[in-house]
């Protein structure tokens, strides 16, 4: 059990380095543009810009880290929280590695392996996009062929129907009821869509371990 | 220095950074694979993992791409590339690029050339907006973590379910999401075609199937390699038949 708490300790101590490390970094970027190019930002522009952005960003970052952070695992945690793209991305890559294995998420096993598919991940994404950037030229025409179009727009069906399938199945007495609210709440509220789908997740979430929680003091779970 | 949204000098700054966020990545791996060798893990499983989680990658970093692609357009290639390999999205760029600039009277999009002023004030609502998550995990991230811990040493069972639940919840609201242009069957809009919203219905259906049947080809066949990759066959199948299934819906 020592072990355990000294790895853990020693992710978090370093999680914490990395990621205020990579926040310096990433405000240098701008300051240094500023600098360089002998452009100082427009005050009262930024002010403004940041008004109409930040506080809705900052209360879902809030609300994000509130609820990714206990299905990441630490290590997990720290990467995802820097690399993004953690619902469409990082957390099913986890999900998936851990019940590959059949490994409980909560177990220090479930910490190694999610950490090692989210880093897989990361290290993945990262050197494609490069790849990306650098081949450009005769990538665009590609990837934006019109072809392909429909194929990318329904990256997010093509995902969670496969992951769902498998999850849905398994666990279904607690499946039930969150798949049915979210299929009613989707179907007849038009304001949810594409871009209040992030919302809905801890909406979810909270209601599943709710429902979860009714069903195991009854011990039906 | 004469600004432009491609100058040399900005890949430079958003390459020191994406290769930060590279070393990041590896240090963690490294770390979590020495730490499995340690408590005697089965490597196998360790290898297993690390390659379906690349090949499952690969068609969502492409995705990604295509985002830098289209944001590269207005914005020049050095902040897209740097906003989609940390944390950001499209959606939530796209929207942070258009604040800052109509907060400068100016529409994204429409804008000939930007200049650096309003370059930096672009990146600079992005960057702030965005990073939440990376400096809250650090301050509250320790005492969630814990906090499930402790509850796993109390219930373990409750622990397990709790995990399966939280899981489960944020799968139901994606489910969920798959379903919202559904009610175009009989609340039509004008110039789309009703069964439009059956696409993303159909697509996970078909993903949906092959995760079953890959199911099935272990069960029967004992095909154990195909327990690797079906979540990348189901991804990618589920993705290609989106191409015949939107020309049929549309």
């Amino acid at each position: 059990m020592k072990k355990q708490l000294s790895y853990l300790d020693s992710v978090h101590r370093d999680g914490r380095v990395w990621n205020l490390s990579v926040m310096v970094l990433l405000l240098l970027f701008p300051i240094i543009v500023s600098i360089v190019f002998d452009a100082p930002p427009d005050w009262n522009a930024l002010l403004m810009g940041l008004v109409a952005t930040a506080p809705m960003y900052w209360a879902v970052g809030i609300i994000e880290t509130f609820t990714f952070v206990p299905m990441l695992g630490a290590g997990g945690s720290y990467l995802s929280f820097v690399t993004g793209n953690i619902s469409n991305l990082k957390l099913p890559c986890a999900i998936n590695a851990l019940e590959q294995n059949n490994i409980n998420a909560a177990s220090e096993e479930g910490e190694l392996i999610s950490t090692i598919a989210i880093a897989t991940s990361s290290i993945v994404t990262t050197i494609i996009i490069v790849l990306g950037v650098i081949l450009i030229v005769p990538l665009t025409p590609i990837l934006e062929a019109p072809v392909l179009e429909p194929a990318f727009a329904q990256m997010l069906p093509a995902l969670f129907g496969g992951l769902g399938v498998v999850f849905v199945s398994r666990n279904w007495r607690i499946a039930l009821a969150p798949v049915l609210l979210m299929l009613v709440l989707f179907i007849f509220v038009p304001a949810l869509n594409a871009g209040t789908v992030g919302i809905m997740v801890p909406v979810g979430v909270l209601f599943t371990i709710a429902i979860s929680r009714i069903l195991y003091k009854r011990g039906v779970l | 220095m004469e600004f432009r949204t491609n100058h040399p000098l900005l890949f430079l700054l958003a390459g020191v950074i994406v290769a930060a966020v590279l070393a990041q990545s590896v240090y963690f791996l490294a770390k979590a694979v020495r730490r499995s060798r340690a408590i005697g893990m089965d490597q196998a499983k360790i290898r297993k993992t690390i390659r379906t989680a690349a090949i499952f990658t690969v068609a969502p970093a492409i995705a990604i791409v295509i985002s830098v692609i289209a944001l590269s357009k207005s914005l020049g290639l050095p902040l897209p590339w740097l906003r989609l390999s940390v944390v950001g999205s499209l959606s939530y760029e796209t929207i942070a690029a258009e604040n800052a600039v109509s907060a400068m009277g100016l529409t994204l999009g429409k804008i000939g050339s930007l200049t650096a002023r309003q370059y930096v004030n672009i990146s600079l609502v992005m960057t702030i907006s965005i990073m939440v998550g990376i400096w809250l995990v650090p301050l509250i991230g320790k005492k969630l973590h814990n906090g499930m811990l402790s509850l796993g040493s109390k219930d373990g069972k409750w622990a397990e379910i709790l995990n399966n639940a939280m899981f489960i919840g944020m799968i139901s609201a994606f489910l969920g999401y798959v379903f919202c242009d559904f009610s175009m069957l009989w609340k039509p809009v004008p110039g789309t075609a009703a069964t439009t919203g059956l696409i993303p219905v159909c697509v996970m259906a078909v993903s949906a199937v092959v995760m079953a049947l890959c199911g099935l080809a272990m069960k029967r066949f004992h095909w154990k390699w195909v327990n690797d990759y079906a979540l990348p066959i189901s991804l990618v199948l589920g993705m290609a038949s989106a191409i015949p299934i939107t020309a049929w819906l549309s």
